[in-house]
């Protein structure tokens, strides 16, 4: 049983919003090597910033812009509790996360749900120019590939090579004159700026925001994340990037497929954390089956002495 | 020849600098006990000394590492004492035991000299590596003669713990620091490689500009390396020899020195 067509290009399309969610995860998770669970903060306060500018007349890439702002702020603010009061990451992570709720529900003006379907979004605005079926991919499309040559080419500067190291090893960017604590500001900024646009992208592809929708975000950008590199490879930065985006596209699809076969859509989140944990033992396998084969192999030859 | 050596101008002063680890609590331990020690441009210092008399809480207080509990370190003529590490980075390059933790070890060995390299100039939005930095980068790693020329696009996790340390010394030198730090850079490696990176260690130390210091636990190395080799024990200076004296010391001797310093422990 395999789903429809139009299924099939759903799921490309929600892909494509993802993917962004995945570079930013990718950014903080692999790039700076911090499990950053503003997250699920970060992405509902692109969706209330985004739904709330389309709602009240404005231009709907404006709110996409506006929604990757108020990200980065919420980025920002989990970077300044880590660098200068000290507070562990995953905790100054999670301390926003909390708080952005509260600022989610006063940006949406303290109603948990705002309905677009009588605004204007972007991708009302492709579905006028492009044939309805696949504007919604194409957009999605080309927007991944602003950002994603926008960030490759980032990575590849001065600033990015050290902004690289910083997730490797702290002492040798400190030995080589960079204070770690700007670069952890600037890349957890970053990161959730794609987060945030990606739920401003996510409102209006939904019509709807939902204060809500954040939970469990991180883990779906880190399953897209880990999928796309055990899958696609991670042998250049490009590919990396790459590997994410279309990690998050394939984590889509088959999300979707197993709706279509009768899966409930309450377990989803369930099947996320799974396929995170499958995800992340996979490498441990690999490393516990080849000692296996060594020690089994030694075995054969008659050298293990017992 | 002394003469010439009064003549040099003075690098690094360090002015009763007192660290103490955990104050205020039972397990206070003071790890460097008002520290005096002046070095000279071209001066090249090993230090020894048993576990915990404070040889790397030394190098640690003058890379800004941690910050310290009294006294002052003036480098070039400029107090250094209250300036972060990444900002006291500009004059030092630094060398550690562990090969880990000298290089990005996700990254190519060329991203990571360009990051050695940019040191003291901007990090902006330029391209971090050009083709002219690689042909720079190629013709200097040659010098080395370890064959890491023809590895530029390798990623460092791939090269032997020899292969790094010597990559670490060579981006602590590229920028021509005024203090070059190492903390027992040769601890970790195999005999081959450990003379290796000592004979490269040398020779960067070379330049007059420059000022090593050089913790050893090899009393052998101690004495062969450098110009002058000092003793610490509890957080104290407690030999400080160069010239003549320094020629006339054995390994014997300073075994003696060591062994009798313990035994006075014991009493």
């Amino acid at each position: 049983m395999i789903m429809t067509f139009a299924a099939f290009l759903g799921s490309l399309e929600l892909g494509m919003i993802y993917a962004v969610l995945a570079l930013g995860v990718f950014l903080s998770f692999r790039t700076l090597n911090m499990p950053d669970l503003t997250v699920d903060g970060s992405i509902v306060t692109g969706m209330a910033i985004s739904a709330v500018i389309c709602s009240g007349g404005g231009n709907p890439f404006l709110a996409l812009l506006g929604a990757a702002l108020g990200g980065a702020a919420a980025g920002l603010v989990t970077g300044l509790l880590h660098t200068k009061l000290k507070i562990q990451a995953i905790l100054a992570g999670i301390l926003v996360m909390l708080a952005a709720y509260s600022v989610n529900l006063r940006i949406m003006g303290k109603t948990p749900n705002i309905p677009l379907t009588k605004s204007q979004t972007v991708y009302k605005i492709a579905d006028e120019i492009l044939p309805p079926k696949y504007a919604g991919i194409v957009l999605g499309v080309i927007i991944l590939a602003v950002i994603i040559a926008l960030l490759y080419m980032f990575l590849e500067t001065r600033l990015g090579f050290v902004f690289r190291a910083t997730g490797d090893n702290e002492d040798m960017v400190k030995a080589c004159g960079v204070s770690c604590d700007n670069m952890k500001l600037l890349g957890l900024a970053l990161s959730n700026g794609l987060v945030g646009l990606a739920g401003g992208m996510l409102a209006q592809n939904q019509a709807f925001a939902d204060i809500n929708s954040g939970t469990g975000m991180m883990v779906i950008g880190l399953a897209s994340v880990i999928l796309g590199e055990v899958i696609f490879g991670t042998k250049t930065l490009l590919r990396r990037l790459v590997a994410a985006s279309l990690g998050a596209v394939l984590y889509r699809i088959l999300l979707a497929q197993a709706l279509y076969v009768g899966m409930e859509s309450t377990d989803m989140k369930l099947v996320s954390a799974i396929i995170v944990v499958i995800a992340l033992t996979l490498g441990l396998l690999g490393e516990k089956s080849s000692k296996l084969t060594k020690f089994s192999a030694k075995f054969l030859k008659g050298r293990v002495q017992k | 020849m002394k003469e010439q050596l009064q003549e040099r101008k003075e690098l690094l002063q360090i002015r009763e600098v007192t660290k103490i680890f955990g104050g205020g609590t039972v397990n206070e331990k003071t790890a460097l006990n008002s520290v005096n020690l002046t070095l000279q441009e071209g001066d090249f210092v090993t230090v020894i000394g048993n576990n915990g008399a404070g040889k790397s809480t030394l190098l640690n207080c003058i890379a800004g590492v941690y910050g310290i509990d009294k006294g002052s370190i003036i480098l070039d003529g400029k107090d250094i004492t209250k300036l972060p590490e990444h900002k006291r980075a500009h004059w030092m390059g630094r060398v550690f035991q562990d090969p880990l933790k000298g290089t990005a070890f996700d990254m190519t060995i060329e991203e990571n000299l360009a990051i050695a390299f940019y040191k003291n100039k901007s990090r902006g939005l330029s391209p971090g590596i050009t083709p002219k930095d690689r042909a720079l980068f190629r013709e200097k790693l040659s010098l080395l003669g370890m064959g890491l020329e023809d590895k530029m696009t390798q990623k460092v996790k791939l090269l032997s713990g020899g292969q790094r340390q010597a990559l670490t010394l060579f981006m602590a030198a590229i920028t021509e620091p005024r203090l070059l730090l190492l903390d027992e850079h040769t601890a970790a490696l195999d005999p081959a490689a450990a003379s290796k990176v000592l004979e490269l260690t040398d020779r960067f130390a070379e330049n007059p500009r420059l000022c090593t210091l050089m913790i050893t636990h090899n009393m052998k190395d101690a004495l062969k390396h450098g110009s002058r080799t000092i003793l610490m024990k509890d957080g104290q200076i407690v030999m400080d020899i160069s010239g003549q004296e320094r020629e006339q010391m054995t390994v014997e001797k300073l075994i003696e020195k060591f062994s009798i310093d313990n035994d006075r422990m014991l009493l």
